[in-house]
């Protein structure tokens, strides 16, 4: 098959280094390599929802410009928040012409976007193209008895049409990790907020709603949340720092990426085994290099 | 046949001039009569100090050039824009952590760039400005560098851009960042460094200094230029 071509976002480039690696690890592993999609640009963040600001498309729609430029007709999106503000963009610019019209007028200096370019979450392309059968074939270290917390968070199911699955009762990472082999914890949070980019003017709001999503996972016998998001990563991963064993009444979840769990169950040894989960493998006899094949 | 030499009418600041046809913005400006005190430098596409903004007749779009550099053309509309008022950070390099996203952290308005490309479109040395911008963006130090290495400062980035980024004086930083950080310590400087110390320029500097202007000026006018760059070849 054809590599398709996977947008990384600023993040995975530098704070969430571990997502991109263990992403492209497993890709390989499951013989669907992903590339770079060359000279990409930022998301954009965050899909201007009015509907004449289309210069904050600009820069969401030259990395489909970029995708067209591959001969490529997919754009895959590892980063939940980059996935949504690109396929918001990629819906505008695809489905009305004079939307795309202007966008293209004003990036004089590229070819004219044709529209037609799909915008894609790693997790649809496992779900819809591997399949959870798939997935379960290569795994060769399952990872018995974990208690994983699936957090989707907002960006990855919302809104509807954009989402991947439904914001009620999402699925897609449950068979994700039951085809891993883990044990899938619900919570009441799981498609809650993590308080996103409050982080950075209001950290107490956004401190109080992800203490909320670790405690529910937490009380729930959770020793892993899993999230597809750096945002919702960081916000946890804080909370959790910020508030310790105390507040949470013993060891903390682990928050770890859905693909740094896969290359453990795959036995991928090159992709490392963030710290604080290396414990909880350790509690349940899945060492870093016991097991593997 | 007229033996009148070629004319260009061109205007500068809304006025018209005819001047030579062929020769550059800055030529024609002096011929025109305005005499540079500030924004001219070396005249020779290096120093950046002289940007210049001009439109073609019936043409939507700026231009952006070096006034030592280009040439005029007939029925363009120019200004010079030689300053650009950017402040630049303050830094000291070796208390800096190139691993953590630091010139974000100096340069914060970088997240306000929305890909629009205008600073791309400004750049008289054809720079992929936007790109470097993106690469900072992520933190990739090594792209910044790779893709500015070219930029004379000139400017004319920053004066066209809607985020109002800094990009010439972040983009020398990260080249100064990179050049303690990264790049391999050059052998050669150390070995000269090594050199100086042990005097080995000292009679030939006390040569230079107790010389005459005379001599000095017969000197330079007997220097080989040729020789001089075939030894660094």
């Amino acid at each position: 098959m054809d590599p398709i071509a996977y947008f990384p976002g600023c993040s995975l480039k530098d704070s969430a280094r571990p997502f991109e690696l263990s992403a492209l690890a497993v890709m390989e592993a499951l013989g669907l390599p992903l590339i770079e999609l060359p000279r990409w640009t930022c998301c954009g963040t965050v899909a201007s929802l009015a509907t004449d600001d289309l210069m904050h498309h600009v820069s969401s729609a030259r990395n489909l410009v970029r995708t067209q430029e591959t001969g490529g007709k997919e754009l895959v999106a590892l980063c939940s928040m980059c996935f949504n503000t690109l396929k918001q963009v990629a819906a505008r610019v695809n489905g009305d012409v004079d939307a795309r019209d202007k966008v293209n007028a004003f990036m004089d200096e590229e070819e004219d976007y044709e529209g037609g370019i799909d915008v894609l979450h790693l997790l649809e392309l496992l779900r819809d193209r591997v399949g959870w059968d798939a997935v379960e074939e290569r795994v060769n270290r399952p990872l018995f008895d974990v208690p994983v917390s699936a957090y989707y968070g907002c960006t990855l199911v919302r809104p509807k049409g954009v989402g991947i699955d439904g914001s009620d009762a999402p699925s897609v990472l449950g068979g994700l990790l039951e085809a891993l082999g883990a044990s899938v914890i619900a919570t009441p949070f799981d498609t809650e907020c993590c308080g996103s980019y409050q982080i950075v003017d209001r950290r107490d709001l956004a401190m109080d709603r992800a203490l909320r999503i670790v405690v529910a996972a937490k009380t729930r016998g959770a020793e892993v949340i899993v999230t597809s998001c750096p945002l919702c990563q960081h916000n946890l991963e804080q909370a959790v720092g910020e508030f310790g064993e105390e507040a949470l009444n013993g060891a903390a979840p682990a928050v770890v990426y859905f693909t740094e769990l896969m290359a453990i169950a795959f036995g991928l040894e090159q992709v490392e085994v963030p710290a604080r989960l290396q414990p909880v493998l350790d509690a349940h006899r899945l060492g870093a290099t016991e097991g593997a094949t | 046949m007229s033996d009148e030499p070629a004319t260009t009418r061109i205007f500068i600041m809304g006025k018209a001039y005819d001047v030579p046809a062929g020769v550059t913005i800055m030529d024609a400006m002096e011929y025109a009569g305005y005499r540079f005190v500030r924004g001219a430098g070396c005249r020779s596409g290096f120093c950046g100090a002289c940007g210049t903004v001009y439109r073609k007749e019936g043409d939507y779009r700026l231009e952006f050039a070096l006034a030592c550099q280009e040439m005029v053309e007939d029925g363009i509309h120019l200004t010079q824009l030689p300053f650009t008022p950017a402040p630049r950070e303050d830094y000291v390099l070796e208390d800096l952590d190139p691993t953590e996203n630091v010139l974000l952290q100096h340069y914060p308005e970088l997240a306000r760039c929305v890909a629009c490309n205008t600073c791309t479109k400004a750049c008289p040395q054809d720079l992929e400005v936007m790109d470097y911008i993106q690469a900072a963006l992520r933190g990739d130090l090594a792209r910044v560098v790779e893709l500015s290495f070219d930029c004379i400062q000139c400017g004319l980035c920053a004066m066209r851009c809607p985020a109002d980024i800094k990009h010439y004086h972040m983009a020398q930083m990260a080249r100064r960042l990179y050049g303690v950080s990264a790049s391999p310590a050059p052998g050669h400087l150390a070995e000269r460094l090594q050199e100086m110390e042990a005097g080995r320029y000292e009679d030939e500097l006390d040569a230079l200094v107790a010389a005459s202007t005379e001599e000095l000026k017969a000197r330079y006018a007997e220097r080989d230029i040729e020789k001089s760059s075939e030894e660094s070849a």
